[in-house]
């Protein structure tokens, strides 16, 4: 028998693993396993370098304290967990934290133009939640400069060739197979319930195929478009997760939306104003007077409100943004202060993002990505007008439950397979698809963190993994990828041949505007009771839809009529979810529950799907499940790690409320603040 | 509700090889504020329907971010290459005409096959040669004035624009075109990338490499992020030639 550890498999095929998704986290997965020899078939829905991880724009946290101020790891951890509201494991938060700097540190080794210090070092900026400075950047984009360096990494790895134990070249394999323009379409599961590969189906062709691979995982990003409207990318449906989760994969926390304060209102997408405008000092104000008629940039400072510096002195604008949102919303919303629109006579849903009092050539070096998108898409110069923005729904906390093996130290167990691991054996999950690292509410800045690390731990996991496997998939009889294959085409054969009245975008755009208005910033039970029936309904609608499209090739309508079915039982696990969580707790919030409740809900959200329910697709929440990995069971409960910062009250009037460390000590508060 | 309604003239073919299907199909969709040529077809989607009350399979582009930071969107409107999703509709006169880019096989409608321009960033090793992703400290200083030449090359979006207004790329040539040639420049200035410089010139002495430029100048014209292709040619162009005449002095 071949050696767990071969490349080759018993049948001297060479085993290789799958990745779908191909932004910060499914590179970076990809990247851990190329060095430890594995070799990837990597999966996207587009060329990666158009993944979604493209628009991240403010930066990426490391406590590296280039500016004295004392950050630390430490203190990076504990206010991650605060201002995630205590739902975090903190495990695998203090693993991201201590790894920051090292990560950043990486990045600028791969070539990323981080913005530099005079003396040449990297220069960090202030986000949310924080009083240090702590997030590095590359000007207001550096989400897209982090995605190409990753890329580029990648693309070298598509050069290298596989080589066996001995070093000796296997002919025609390369270390990386990139498949883009590939939707993922359901993983291949064995008798035992084990993922051994995945179906896919090429967009471009429309052919369905079964690829086999010895772990799977999935870094296929948010769900936003379940809310029709929303910061992301149009490729954000969540359709592969809510696959899995339709497969028995566990779904976590999945009513933890995150709504981002400042994007632009707009009928196709809401273009975010990152988060770093304000940590370069922009501030947030409505007029003092409802019916203000001058334009924003004439209303002298004696007649405007900056409501979040008043309510917040100790972070003022950058308190996290589960808080502005609401502060935002409510302005708007309930005290209709918004701005004032003389053409349409009301107060709209805008207020003022102003940057006009920073210097122009300070705003270019630092932010003008971002004001280069306002000045495109509103047509007005934010140099010297203040910026009309909105809350806008963002990120997803939740995703797809995975596993930590906790070590001594309370970090992560190097290597372990368990870590990144759902609870479907030999299938993995990171970046925003997964739940693992920002609790209830995530800090700006560290989602890019977040993906990249959750990756450099998912590599070596699979990896691992791999070597422990009793079977390779590629030893597996191929009828096991066939009746996999062929399943997935009769259900697209079918959607082909869906000929009823309804159009699946009409009805789409329904569900999101059903989701933005019912299950963002403020949820009442009464509301959410009607949103889980409508849900039912509209699936039903839905399968009463006709496909506009029955082209053989590039069938976009196909494809969407999918996701959207997809999107509909995701949509479900979010507001039922919602329902189920009688608290308010960072992202959630309930004004009838206003206070966290951490006796009842100081639990992770657990959902599994079931059969049942008007639309035959129902969730069942449990508290605790077992799953098996390579011959070991595992026993989970929702119960959540909090050995390392003790959960307190969350409050961010006072400056270092957010960290038990720094806010003892006066001195380094003050310096951070100065 | 909708005002009025905005008449777009679109190019269609139903796959690469179905010539015979190519066709100019009009709509009018109804009209929003803010509106913009990816929001429009979104509307199209919601009922595809022509001005001669037909309906027909909607309209087939590509798109991402919707924030002219991917590339996806990129299309030729009213006969100019651009992304279509800040193309916005209030600014553009009409009749709005989009059809595919023309330098890259058709897919479908509006979809081309870009998938040269990626193999051009292998073929000149646009990347930095790293020892490893496991910890090795900081990386090398530079100064806030080399970041501020390196950012604005680093932010293609590989759209292609550069490479459909470009003469010198055509059926008849293989020249690289300008995209890669500026990834060469951004990568020859990283302290730690240009230890390989040497072979990604190598990779651009060829016709199909830097001396096909015509110096036309077309790419500057187009690119959406206002990289200056021109000057990043230039700049390889003399690396090139240094590389030529002395390469075999330096090793």
């Amino acid at each position: 028998m071949a050696a767990k550890t071969s490349v080759r498999s018993e049948s001297q095929k060479v085993r290789r693993v799958i990745v779908v998704g191909g932004g910060l986290a499914g590179l970076m997965t990809v990247i851990k396993l190329c060095e430890a020899g594995v070799p990837v078939d990597l999966f996207s829905l587009v060329p990666v370098k158009r993944s979604h991880s493209v628009c991240a724009q403010g930066g990426i946290n490391a406590s590296v304290n280039t500016k004295g101020e004392g950050d630390s790891p430490q203190i990076h951890l504990e206010e991650t967990v605060y201002g995630g509201d205590f739902l975090a494991n903190q495990p695998p938060v203090k693993g991201m934290a201590d790894a920051a700097p090292g990560i950043v540190f990486m990045l600028d080794r791969m070539g990323v133009p981080f913005n530099r210090t005079p003396e040449g070092l990297l220069d960090f900026r202030r986000f949310g939640g924080t009083l240090f400075h702590r997030t590095a950047f590359a000007g207001a984009t550096t989400g897209q400069q982090l995605l190409y360096a990753l890329d580029e990494q990648v693309r070298r790895w598509e050069t290298q060739d596989v080589e066996d134990e001995k070093g000796i070249v296997v002919k025609g394999e390369k270390m990386v197979r990139k498949m883009e323009f590939w939707d993922f379409l359901s993983v291949v599961q064995d008798e035992n319930g084990a993922a051994r590969g995945i179906v896919a189906q090429d967009i471009k062709s429309m052919e369905i195929e079964a690829f086999p691979g010895d772990a799977v995982c999935l870094a296929t990003g948010g769900c936003g478009i379940i809310f029709g409207r929303s910061t992301n990318s149009v490729i954000c449906t969540g359709t592969a997760g809510s696959a899995v989760y339709q497969q028995g994969a566990v779904y976590a926390n999945g009513e933890f939306i995150q709504v981002h304060p400042t994007a632009i209102p707009a009928s196709d997408k809401l273009r975010l104003i990152s988060e770093s405008a304000r940590g370069e000092g922009g501030r947030v104000w409505v007029p003092k007077n409802a019916g203000e008629t001058r334009r924003g940039r004439d209303v002298p400072e004696k007649d405007r409100e900056y409501f979040l510096e008043d309510k917040y002195p100790g972070y003022g604008n950058l308190v996290p943004r589960d808080i502005a949102s609401r502060e935002l919303f409510k302005k708007a919303f309930h005290e209709k202060k918004g701005v004032f629109n003389s053409k349409s006579g009301k107060n709209e849903n805008e207020i003022y993002l102003d940057l006009t009092h920073i210097p122009k050539e300070t705003l270019k070096k630092k932010l003008a990505g971002i004001l280069e998108i306002y000045e495109k898409f509103v047509g007005e110069d934010p140099y010297s007008n203040p910026m009309r923005v909105f809350p806008a729904v963002h990120y997803s906390m939740g995703g797809l439950w995975v596993d930590f093996e906790r070590a001594q130290n309370g970090s992560l167990v190097a290597g372990s397979p368990r870590n990144q691991s759902t609870n479907i054996e030999g299938l993995y999950a990171c970046g925003e698809s997964d739940y693992q690292y920002h609790g209830a509410n995530r800090l700006g800045a560290n989602s890019l963190l977040s993906c990249i690390y959750a990756g450099m731990v998912t590599g070596p996991s699979m990896a691992s993994f791999r070597s422990n496997m009793a079977k390779s998939a590629f030893d597996l009889p191929k009828s096991v990828f066939e009746k996999a294959r062929k399943r997935e085409q009769e259900k697209y054969e079918a959607i082909l041949k869906m000929d009823g009245k309804e159009n699946p975008y009409a009805i789409h755009e329904e569900l999101g505007n059903m989701m933005l208005r019912d299950v963002t910033i403020e949820r009442h039970n009464d509301v959410l009771d009607k949103v889980i029936s409508n849900i039912d309904e509209l699936e039903i609608r839905a399968r009463k839809s006709g496909v506009t499209d029955t082209a053989v090739q590039s069938n976009q309508g196909a494809t969407f009529m999918r996701h959207l079915f997809n999107m509909i039982v995701l949509a479900r696990v979010i507001a039922q979810g919602a329902r189920n969580r009688d608290e308010s707790r960072g992202a959630h919030f309930k004004p009838a529950f206003p206070d966290r409740n951490d006796a009842d809900w100081q639990r992770t959200t657990l959902a599994l799907h079931k059969e049942g329910g008007s639309a035959n697709h129902a969730v069942n929440y449990v508290r605790e499940f077992d799953y098996a990995q390579n011959g070991k069971g595992v026993h989970i409960t929702d119960a959540v790690d909090i050995s390392l910062v003790k959960p307190r009250p969350r409050k961010y009037e006072t400056a270092g409320a957010a960290s038990a460390v720094a806010g003892t000590d006066d001195k380094k508060t003050t310096s951070a603040q100065a | 509700m909708a005002t009025h309604t905005v008449r777009f003239k679109i190019k269609r073919q139903d796959g690469p090889t179905r010539a015979d299907t190519q066709r100019w199909e009009e709509f009018d969709i109804p009209w929003h504020p803010q509106m913009n040529v990816l929001s429009a077809l979104m509307e199209h989607r919601r009922n595809p329907v022509t001005v001669e009350g037909k309906t027909v399979p909607p309209v087939v582009w590509e798109s991402v971010c919707l924030e002219e930071v991917c590339g996806a969107c990129t299309m030729i409107v009213n006969g100019r290459v651009r992304q279509a999703c800040t193309a916005l509709v209030d600014q553009m006169p009409q009749p709005i005409t989009l059809e595919p880019m023309t330098k890259f096989p058709l897919v479908r409608d509006l979809v081309v096959d870009r998938s040269r321009m990626f193999k051009d960033l292998q073929k000149v090793k646009a990347w930095v040669q790293l020892d490893g992703t496991h910890e090795l400290g900081p990386g090398p200083r530079q100064s806030q004035e080399n970041q501020e030449t390196a950012y604005p090359l680093s932010r293609c979006m590989t759209c292609g624009c550069c490479l459909e207004a470009c003469p010198q790329v055509n059926d008849r040539s293989d020249f690289i075109g300008p995209a890669a040639i500026n990834q060469v420049r951004l990568f020859n200035l990283h302290p730690s990338g240009k230890m390989n410089g040497a072979e990604r010139l190598e990779a651009l002495m060829g016709e199909d490499g830097v001396a096909g430029c015509g110096k036309a100048q077309n790419c500057v014209e187009v690119c959406p992020k206002e990289i200056p292709l021109v000057d990043s040619i230039a700049d390889v162009s003399r690396q090139t030639t240094k590389h030529m005449l002395f390469g075999w002095l330096l090793k």
